[in-house]
Formats: structure tokens, C-alpha cells, sequence
């Protein structure tokens, strides 16, 4: 029943991809439309780079930020106090904001309160990639959603696109609120959107993701890192054996950050 | 021809005078922003587009709106539209060149825009809405230069003319329909994920765009020696009226759904807009005046005895003009941002120089246009003496 | 032609605010503004990248592919035709030699009136 229906989607959608490329052009990309049915781990054999968060093992250190931390000072994240004008690539909150569609009135205080660590999703289907109208957002092979900042106009049309506010803008010159300026990593300037890049320059290098190697000095081993097209992987293995969430299952994005509560 | 918008009353360059301060002060602060970025306006992390962007959206229908003097004119000889119907491509020209400037003002990197064109994206609604405006203003600029100049001449339009004129007919309702797909197309945005919005758009375009051009038809009228002719504004008044209440109409129907169904992320952005959330209810008194006026306004100009009489009828088409702008102008785009994508309730209201640098476009806009009508009823003068 | 006269006075005008420098700067001796001397990198510190006329004329567009290649298609290194391999970074290459951008880049750039955005976010100092 279950591949039959997939079949179905799959055949639906690449009708629409046919009518759509008959009618507008390439209106939406039918390459977009096709990609949006499988549902299915990518094909190809190359890399799928994924994170997975256990909240429980995350919420035992309680104010714990050596992931956030480490990510900032990497890459050189502006610390800015204004809510309204804050930039961030890594940070915490409470599962009853993450999770809205999954708890519910009985869901108990400390799990609507717990806190949840929160980046970018690197979705296989992004809609921030999507909407950009200069490809400086663009997902990259191995699966991270990249940011180009040098192409950035700043229409912030991936900010309103992405569903999991996972984005900042800079509304100013974020230098000055940058403790130490680390000359290996560019910081950005006013005008171009930011966000996690699952730390592209450190994956070209070998290294793990910076919040995932704090993680796991601290000792607390909450994050998890890997290639999900890995059968073998230790991330593929938890996340095929546990009820692993992703976030707005329903939009279709499907997400690379896996969550178990 | 252009001389024409060099001589002109003391009224006159008082009017070129305003905007000329406007535009100034406007330009002053947008050299500030262009400066220190976009921290000067109200915008926010959570409420990433506002007062430009707004004003984007609700110019886009008024330039869509010269397609309901067009396509009666051209396409069934609706004689009466003969003398405004260059005043409408006129104001097409000048609310499209608002647009433009609206969403560079919006940019973070205003020296990339080009960036659009060097790497073009079919994928992105934005490309195609910077592709559809670019066109729609060669367009309203070809057409109303060689039909006009026709005119003044005294000769019949060339026949190459008309399929381009026919081709703006539909390509006035693709601006609209691509802006609206803008906001429709996101599924990180509940409030504006909704098949009506473009129609809906298109509605509360041909509501406030010939509204304004009324208004506009009535001050020439009283200011200079133009009469547009009773049975033109006339029939413009009826226009004013179907479409609104076809607007109204898919506002009930968005509404029903969101609040019948009971979905949380579809209501709370009513519920925001007209009750308020949490004490937040900076839009609740706006969107009731909106709405309020706009009732009435339908109300009042229903009665074709009440529009027989000009000056109801422009009280009634400034209150159709009024309760557009804000519904689609600032409850549209501010209302799907609260709550956020992670529910929280930032508010948003745009700062003075945001509403200066907003007023400084506007203040081009009708520069352009005071300009463009300045020509045109120069030149009929001229044929008429 | 209407107003003749005026017309062609008013484009004579035009014609010669627009080359005003240039006549300034002929009356004040011909020679224009004295060519920038810049502070090279000590021989020890090794070959440039690129042929050092190649570079003056397009070190420009080098910067503009590396921009490319790396951020959008993940092409870190290089290997040079001598056989050195280095790392594609105007921070840590190009600056590891050129240590001090105002007695090098800069010199340059505002003896051609040209501001480059390089260093609006990227770190003038090499380290790290």
C-alpha cells in the first residue's frame, strides 16, 4: 500500500513537472517538483551530511553552551542582545516552540520546557534555496545549504522563506559586537544574510562540525554526526532504530537535523 | 512635448515644489540607511519585510489597474475611456517606477541588484516579479508613446500597436498574480498560503487603483481645464464597486476558512490583525478601520445617486483608497509574520525614516506622474484651441 | 536648429567641465599624480602565486574566481605549475605575504580610485 501510493506521488508529480514545464518554463524547476516526491534517501552514492540531537542527553547539562559558543567564536557570530537584531547560527529553545505540533495540554512541564538546540536544517528540499532570486543560498552536494554571502542582495526573501527561522539578517555592521575577530573565518558585513553552514570549511578538512566537537569534549555527547547515505553510519543506526523527529515533518523540506526526545 | 512640463501655473510648480521637498528629505534619509543598513527601520528579525514592501505590493495593483480603462477601450470600444486612458497607462508607469524603487530601498545590498540579472532564476517568484515589472513598464511606456503622440498628431495609431496593447492586457494581471505568488508559494508562511490571494489581490487592485483614479480625474477637473467626462467616471465608479465587493467577499471566505476550520497557525494571524495576541494589538485598531471603511465605503457608493454626485463619490473612492492601503499595505505582510515561524509575538511599526524615505518614493512617483499629466493635458489643449 | 547658438555652447561647456581634470593636471606640469611606490614582501618569503606583471594587471580577476570556486563548489587548494600547493585565501595566503595591505593593496587602489569590498568582511591581518 505504501509504495503504491509512492508510486502514485511519484508518477503525480512528474505529470506536473511535465505540465508545468509545458506551460511556464521552468516555472518552478522540475527538478525541484521531482525531488519534492521521492522521499527516499538520495540516490547516487554520494555524501548526505546529517546531525542528530538527543535532547534528553542536551538538557542534563543544564545552561550548557559549549556548542554555541564554539560555533560563534568560529565563525566569528556578532553577539547582539537586541532580540530584534540578533544574529545566530546555533542556539536553544524550549520544545513547546520547537515541537508546536507535537506536544499537546497532558505533555508534561519539563518536557514542554526543555530546551532543544537549534540550527539550520540543511533540508534536502529548501525552501530558502528556492526563493532566492540570485542563487547566493545553494545546497551543496554533500548536503549542507550554503550561503554565499558575496552574492547576497539582501532581499531577505530566504528569511521569510525558511520555516524554521533558522536565518539572520544583519541589519548592521556586526563587527563591532564581535569579541575577537578570528582571522581564519570572514566575518559578513551589513545587508547579507547568515546562518550555519554545517561548517563546510572544517568538513573540507576532515574535522567534525565545531558544536558537535564541543559537544562531545564537554562530555555531554549529545550531537551526533553523519553520513545518513552511510548504511553503516552511527547516525543512520540511531536514527533508523529510534523515533528520530525532524521539524515540520508535514512541509515536505525533510530535514537533516534528526531530533530524539 | 516634454517642454510642456517646463511652463506651468504658480499652483503648479508649488505642487513640483512639495514633492521636490519630499524627495529630498526622502533621499536625505536614505543616504542614512544606505550608510548604517537597515537597523534604522522598524524591521526585525521576526518581521523581516514591512513598510517598503507593503507599499510594493499595494502599488503593483494600482499598476495593474490601468488594464480596467485598456481592455474596455481597446478591446470593446468603450469610447467614453478615450480621454483617460493615457492617464491610466500614466499612472501605470509612475506606480510601477514606485515599485521598483520600493523594493531597492528594501535591500541590504542595494549595489548588487544587478546580481538578479547576472545569475538569473527561473526557480525564484522574485525573478520572475523583477522580469514581469520591467516589462509592464516598457510596455505602458510604448504603448502610451506612440498611441499619444498618434493623437497629437492628429493620425490614426500605427497597426503594430495593437497587439502589444493586447498583450499588456494580460500581462497587467501576470504583475499582480506574480506578486501575489510571492507570499502564496511559502509554506513557512500559513497566513499567506492561500489560492485566493492572487485573486484577491486582483480584487482590491481594481477596487483602489481606478479609486485613485477617479480621485486624480476629480482634482484636474477642479484644477485645471480637463474634464474626464461624467460617463467615463462614471462607469469607473461602478468598476470601484464590483471589485470591491468581490474583495470583501474573498476576505469573508479567507476568513471562514482560517476560523471555521479552527487551525491554530491559520487563526492566530486573525486573531492577531483583529483581536490582538498575548496584549499585542498594534494592528487590531488599523484593521478595524480598514474594514469599517471599507463597508461603508461599499455601502455609500452602491447608491448610483450617491455617486452621481462627485463629491461623494470621491469621499467614498478616498475611503476605498484608505481601507486598501492598510488591509493590503500593512495587515498583509505584517500579519503573517506574527506569530513567527516559532511562534513568537514580535511586533512591528515602521520608524520616521523609514516613512520618510517610503514618502520620498512616493514623492518620485508623483513627480513622474504630475510631469507625464502636465504633457498630456498640455497637448490636448493645444489640438483642442 | 533652434537656438543654434546656444546649443552648441552649452555642449562646448559640458565637454569641457567633464575633461577638466585633465586640463588641470596638464597645467600644473603634464605629468599626473606620481605612480605608487609599493612595499614588496621580502625575497625570503617566496614566489607569488601568479607572475608578478600577470598579477598586477589581473589579480583581480584570480580573487573573483577563487571567491567562486570556493565558497560555491568547494575548491580550497591549488596546486601551482611550480608544484607548490597552496591554500586559495586572501587573508592567509595573499596577506601571509603581503602583510601590510595599506603599503601594498591599498597604495594602489587609491592611486586608481578603485574601493574594492574585500575587506568590508575579510580580515586585513593573516594569523589564526
Amino acid at each position: 500500500m505504501a509504495s503504491g501510493r509512492r508510486e502514485f506521488l511519484k508518477t503525480a508529480a512528474g505529470a506536473a513537472a511535465l505540465g508545468l514545464g509545458a506551460g511556464a518554463g521552468s516555472f518552478l524547476g522540475a527538478q525541484a517538483l521531482a525531488r519534492s516526491s521521492a522521499g527516499q534517501p538520495a540516490a547516487g552514492g554520494g555524501k548526505r551530511y546529517a546531525l542528530a540531537v538527543d535532547t534528553k542527553k542536551c538538557a542534563e547539562r543544564e545552561g550548557c553552551r559549549a556548542c554555541i559558543d564554539a560555533c560563534h567564536v568560529t565563525h566569528n557570530v556578532p553577539r547582539i542582545e537586541n532580540r530584534e537584531e540578533e544574529v545566530k547560527w546555533v542556539w536553544k529553545e524550549e520544545v513547546q516552540w520547537v515541537f508546536q505540533d507535537r506536544v499537546h495540554e497532558y505533555s508534561g512541564e519539563e518536557l514542554r520546557r526543555r530546551p532543544v538546540l537549534l540550527l539550520c536544517n540543511h533540508c534536502d528540499n529548501p525552501p530558502c534555496v528556492r526563493v532566492c532570486p540570485t542563487q547566493a543560498t545553494f545546497k551543496s552536494a554533500d548536503g549542507p545549504v550554503m550561503m554565499d554571502p558575496h552574492r547576497c542582495i539582501g532581499c531577505r526573501y530566504c528569511v521569510v522563506g525558511c520555516p524554521y527561522g533558522a536565518r539572520s539578517f544583519n541589519w548592521k555592521d556586526p563587527k563591532p559586537y564581535i569579541e575577537h575577530v578570528d582571522p581564519a573565518y570572514p566575518p559578513r558585513a551589513r545587508g547579507v544574510v547568515e546562518k550555519c553552514t554545517m561548517c563546510s570549511e572544517r568538513l573540507a578538512r576532515g574535522l567534525e562540525p565545531a558544536c558537535v566537537e564541543a559537544c562531545t569534549r564537554s562530555g555531554a555527547g549529545a550531537l551526533l554526526f553523519g553520513d545518513m547515505n552511510e548504511p553503516e553510519s552511527e547516525i543512520r543506526k540511531r536514527v533508523e532504530s529510534s523515533l528520530a523527529l525532524r521539524r515540520k515533518e508535514h512541509l515536505g523540506t525533510r530535514p537533516q537535523v534528526y531530533y530524539t526526545l | 512635448m516634454l517642454e510642456k512640463a517646463l511652463k506651468g501655473s504658480g499652483k503648479y510648480w508649488g505642487l513640483m515644489c512639495f514633492l521636490a521637498l519630499l524627495i529630498g528629505v526622502g533621499l536625505g534619509c536614505y543616504l542614512w540607511q544606505f550608510r548604517v543598513g537597515l537597523q534604522i527601520t522598524g524591521l526585525s528579525r521576526d518581521v523581516p519585510w514591512g513598510f517598503y514592501i507593503s507599499q510594493f505590493t499595494f502599488l503593483v495593483g494600482v499598476a495593474a489597474s490601468a488594464v480596467i480603462l485598456v481592455l474596455p477601450y481597446y478591446l470593446h470600444d468603450f469610447k467614453a475611456f478615450g480621454r483617460i486612458v493615457v492617464l491610466g497607462e500614466f499612472l501605470a508607469i509612475s506606480a510601477v517606477i514606485m515599485c521598483m524603487l520600493f523594493v531597492f530601498v528594501d535591500m541590504g545590498q542595494p549595489m548588487r541588484v544587478l546580481n538578479v540579472m547576472l545569475h538569473p532564476t527561473p526557480q525564484s517568484v522574485m525573478f520572475w516579479d523583477v522580469m514581469v515589472l520591467s516589462g509592464y513598464l516598457l510596455l505602458n511606456v510604448v504603448i502610451s508613446r506612440v498611441t499619444f503622440g498618434a493623437e497629437v498628431r492628429g493620425v490614426a495609431p500605427p497597426a503594430w500597436i495593437k497587439p502589444i496593447i493586447v498583450l499588456s492586457i494580460p500581462w497587467a494581471v501576470s504583475i499582480h498574480t506574480v506578486t501575489a505568488f510571492l507570499y502564496s508559494g511559502l509554506g513557512a508562511r500559513p497566513f499567506w498560503l492561500t489560492a485566493i490571494l492572487a485573486p484577491r489581490f486582483l480584487a482590491s487592485a481594481f477596487a483602489s487603483g481606478p479609486s485613485l483614479l477617479i480621485l486624480l480625474c476629480l482634482l484636474l477637473k477642479r484644477f485645471t481645464r480637463f474634464d474626464a467626462g461624467s460617463k467615463a467616471i462614471q462607469k469607473l465608479g461602478v468598476i470601484v464597486v464590483y471589485a470591491l465587493l468581490v474583495n470583501i467577499f474573498f476576505v469573508g471566505v479567507e476568513l471562514f476558512t482560517a476560523l471555521y476550520s479552527d487551525i491554530p497557525e491559520h487563526k492566530h494571524h486573525f486573531q492577531y490583525l483583529f483581536l490582538g495576541l498575548e496584549g499585542k494589538t498594534t494592528m487590531v485598531p488599523w484593521m478595524w478601520f480598514s474594514q469599517i471603511v471599507g463597508l461603508l465605503a461599499v455601502l455609500f457608493l452602491l447608491n448610483p445617486k450617491v455617486r452621481e454626485n462627485e463629491r461623494f463619490l470621491a469621499l467614498g473612492c478616498l475611503g476605498v483608497v484608505v481601507a486598501i492601503w492598510i488591509e493590503k499595505g500593512l495587515g498583509m505582510v505584517v500579519g503573517g509574520f506574527v506569530p513567527s515561524t516559532q511562534g513568537s509575538l514580535m511586533e512591528y511599526w515602521p520608524t520616521a525614516p523609514e516613512v520618510a524615505i517610503g514618502l520620498g518614493v512616493y514623492g518620485i512617483g508623483f513627480l513622474v506622474l504630475t510631469v507625464l499629466y502636465k504633457v498630456a493635458l498640455g497637448e490636448r489643449e493645444l489640438e483642442e484651441a | 536648429m533652434y537656438d543654434g547658438g546656444k546649443v552648441v555652447l552649452g555642449l562646448a561647456l559640458f565637454a569641457a567641465l567633464c575633461t577638466s581634470p585633465m586640463w588641470v593636471s596638464a597645467a600644473r606640469g603634464g605629468g599626473g599624480a606620481e605612480a605608487p611606490e609599493l612595499e614588496l614582501p621580502p625575497p625570503a618569503s617566496g614566489k607569488c602565486v601568479r607572475d608578478g606583471a600577470w598579477m598586477r594587471n589581473s589579480h583581480m580577476e584570480l580573487l573573483n574566481s577563487w571567491r567562486d570556486e570556493v565558497v560555491r563548489e568547494g575548491i580550497r587548494r591549488e596546486r601551482l605549475a611550480d608544484g607548490r600547493e597552496i591554500e586559495r585565501s586572501l587573508t592567509q595566503t595573499c596577506l601571509g605575504c603581503h602583510t601590510d595591505k595599506t603599503q601594498f593593496c591599498d597604495r594602489c587602489h587609491d592611486y586608481v580610485g578603485v574601493k574594492p569590498f574585500c575587506f568590508d568582511c575579510h580580515v586585513d591581518k593573516a594569523g589564526g
